[in-house]
């Protein structure tokens, strides 16, 4: 697998539920998944709520460790590294995460909030931070005015932005996205989408980019992993993936999806045995086919 | 469904003395006219909700549509009486099926909710009580407005957690509110509004927080609902794309004030209003392949601080000097209005 930034090899993860539930004693959210993210490219994780895409990005950054399997990045295991080592990789793979809100420290002033970083990683003078904090700004399009404001005095959009800047400010390699703008409304979604795309153009950046929106995941995408039930069940180039969607559940998850196409009028239709959480209940299995 | 009702309904204030009275009108389920709803917080007014007039038929689906801080949902909650504290009807009417729904007593309010108007929230697990079974909850409404006993409200619950699909009624009715999965918990939340048939349901957001095989189980319900019942349906959402699929005329609000109307058809093919057209231009579809996604810039304007004139021109991309001035609804097609100035042609 050369070439991968992140490969994903076999990777497991069960969490134990404990005694509580009469069925089950652990559950397993994510189930041999094997993958990779290539330079900059941005890989879409697409999946319903429980079907594990949340857990496998938490094993990328290094959050939780997989029952079995191994992440490598940039070839080397990502578990087995020294600890300033992992201080190196925290560099180079950074996080968004949906709400920017309970990731900010109310505390903060933006301003500190986006140094905060640089001088954790012992980069830069007191000028040559502010300047790039700066730039940073500019570049997910904010104005160097919020500087001195807290997280609570910015709105959604703003918040996500300042995420946004937070996270590429140490120029990593990857940034994982962790359903970045399903909290966010319409026109905003938008202005967000388009910062990820403008930031991955002008930096080379890679991302991962998950979400439970199809038509986001397609948007942003180049190649989309479909997740169920904690496994990848199709795997491909964005266009393919939409154009010709092979296994059946990705077959059946667009005509789910409410188009703004008044064509497709009262044509939404579930995906047959799609309520996975339901199942888990009545602890029966549904095959597709 | 564009009916004779909507094309002689008018939309604006300015011009409500060309408006039929509304016994010359076939009853509407919900009439709103010249809704105005404000904020009393540290000595400052805060109008939140300004003039809004909306009407739904009989049988009818509406979307209302706003971003966050739109007014959308005050204004659903004002026929409902749950008004937050501190926000009040300034002035402007609320009728059901006739019947004015201002100035209730708390008591008479109560004979309404639940009997004439059922409301669906958008968090169904923080609307259910956690340590009631499912079955006792969907059949309350029954013992406490009908008098029904419990042993028959409680197959009545059952019968209601049928006819929106959930298997194993009989067993699930006896299950709490965390043992049931988001979608289930919505359609038991559908369940207990349907529980006294009544004339309208209102629905914020019942689906956002559903996943989206999920969220088309519940849509299809609600269609049924309405073809078997005929209820009304108030469905308050920031999703183009369940409005398109569910709805038959749609509101759109902006900072307040409802900025276009018309039948789904005319605001999805024919939007005049440029913040509609921004809104459907901002939306990712997963068909349209391709399609640059174009960003409005800015935000909304809070309540504070609204402009004397157009409440989008700061961000409307086709503004001009007359924006400086408050646009009324002007008439773009039959039952469509756009409060924009663009829209008015010289007679």
């Amino acid at each position: 697998m050369t070439g991968a930034l992140l490969d994903v090899a076999n990777v497991s993860k069960t969490f134990e539920t404990g005694r509580r539930l009469w069925l089950r004693q652990s559950f397993k959210a994510v189930d041999r998944i094997s993958l990779e993210v290539r330079p900059g490219e941005t890989l879409g994780i697409v999946g319903e709520s429980g079907s594990g895409k949340s857990t496998l990005l938490r094993m990328m950054l290094r959050l939780i460790r997989p029952t079995a399997g191994i992440i490598r990045f940039d070839g080397r295991d990502i578990w087995t590294l020294s600890g300033g080592e992992i201080l190196a990789l925290r560099r180079q793979i950074q996080a968004v995460f949906q709400d920017p809100a309970s990731s900010f420290n109310p505390r903060h002033s933006i301003g500190s909030l986006l140094s905060a970083p640089l001088e954790v990683h012992g980069i830069g003078t007191r000028e040559s931070r502010r300047k790039m904090v700066a730039d940073t700004l500019a570049l997910v399009g904010l104005n160097t005015s919020l500087l001195a404001r807290h997280p609570h005095q910015l709105s959604g959009g703003q918040r996500q932005r300042v995420a946004i800047a937070r996270a590429i400010i140490l120029r990593p390699s990857v940034v994982l996205a962790d359903e970045p703008t399903s909290a966010l409304d319409v026109s905003v979604q938008a202005q967000i989408l388009n910062v990820f795309k403008k930031t991955k153009r002008e930096l080379g950046l890679t991302y991962v980019f998950v979400s439970h929106n199809l038509a986001v995941i397609r948007y942003v995408s180049d190649r989309v992993a479909v997740m169920r039930r904690g496994a990848v069940v199709e795997m491909g180039e964005s266009d393919a993936i939409f154009a010709r969607p092979q296994h059946p559940y990705t077959r059946a998850l667009p005509d789910a999806v409410p188009d703004p196409d008044l064509g497709r009028r009262g044509r939404t239709t579930q995906a047959s045995g799609a309520a996975p959480t339901s199942e888990l209940h009545q602890g029966e299995r549904r095959c597709l086919k | 469904m564009v009916c004779a009702i909507c094309s002689i309904r008018i939309f604006g204030i300015e011009m409500l003395e060309t408006v039929p009275t509304p016994s010359a009108r076939p009853a509407a389920t919900l009439e709103i006219e010249g809704l105005t709803i404000e904020f009393r917080a540290r000595g400052r007014v805060q109008r939140v909700v300004d003039r809004v007039n909306l009407r739904i038929a009989p049988g009818e689906i509406v979307g209302l549509i706003g971003e966050s801080g739109s007014g959308k949902t005050l204004t659903a909650l004002s026929v409902l009486g749950l008004l937050p504290r501190g926000a009040r009807i300034r002035s402007g009417l609320i009728r059901l099926s006739g019947t004015s729904l201002l100035d209730l007593s708390e008591d008479e309010w109560r004979a309404i909710r639940g009997d004439r108007v059922a409301f669906i929230p958008q968090d169904a697990l923080r609307a259910l009580n956690p340590v009631f079974p499912i079955g006792l909850q969907v059949g309350e409404p029954l013992n406490i407005h009908r008098g029904t006993p419990w042993q028959i409200a409680k197959h009545k619950a059952i019968e209601l957690l049928r006819s929106v699909h959930l298997r194993d009624a009989e067993e699930r009715a006896e299950e709490y509110p965390h043992q049931f999965s988001g979608g289930m918990q919505q359609r038991a939340m559908v369940a207990m509004g349907l529980a006294l048939e009544p004339q309208l349901l209102i629905a914020d957001e019942p689906t956002t927080a559903l996943d989206v095989t999920v969220q088309a189980q519940v849509l299809k319900l609600l269609r049924e609902i309405r073809d078997a019942h005929g209820t009304s349906i108030l469905f308050i959402t920031h999703d183009l794309g369940v409005v398109a699929d569910l709805c038959d005329r749609v509101y759109v609000m902006y900072a307040g004030l409802g900025i276009e109307e018309g039948s789904v058809e005319h605001i999805f093919y024919r939007p005049s209003h440029p913040y509609t057209q921004a809104l459907l231009r901002a939306t990712p579809t997963i068909r349209a392949v391709e399609k640059e996604l174009v960003s409005i810039p800015g935000q909304i304007p809070s309540p504070d601080n609204l402009p004397t004139g157009c409440r989008f021109a700061d961000r409307c991309p086709v503004a001009f000097e007359r924006c400086g001035e408050e646009p009324p609804p002007f008439q773009v097609g039959g039952g469509h209005l756009a409060r924009c100035w663009r829209c008015a042609t010289p007679q």
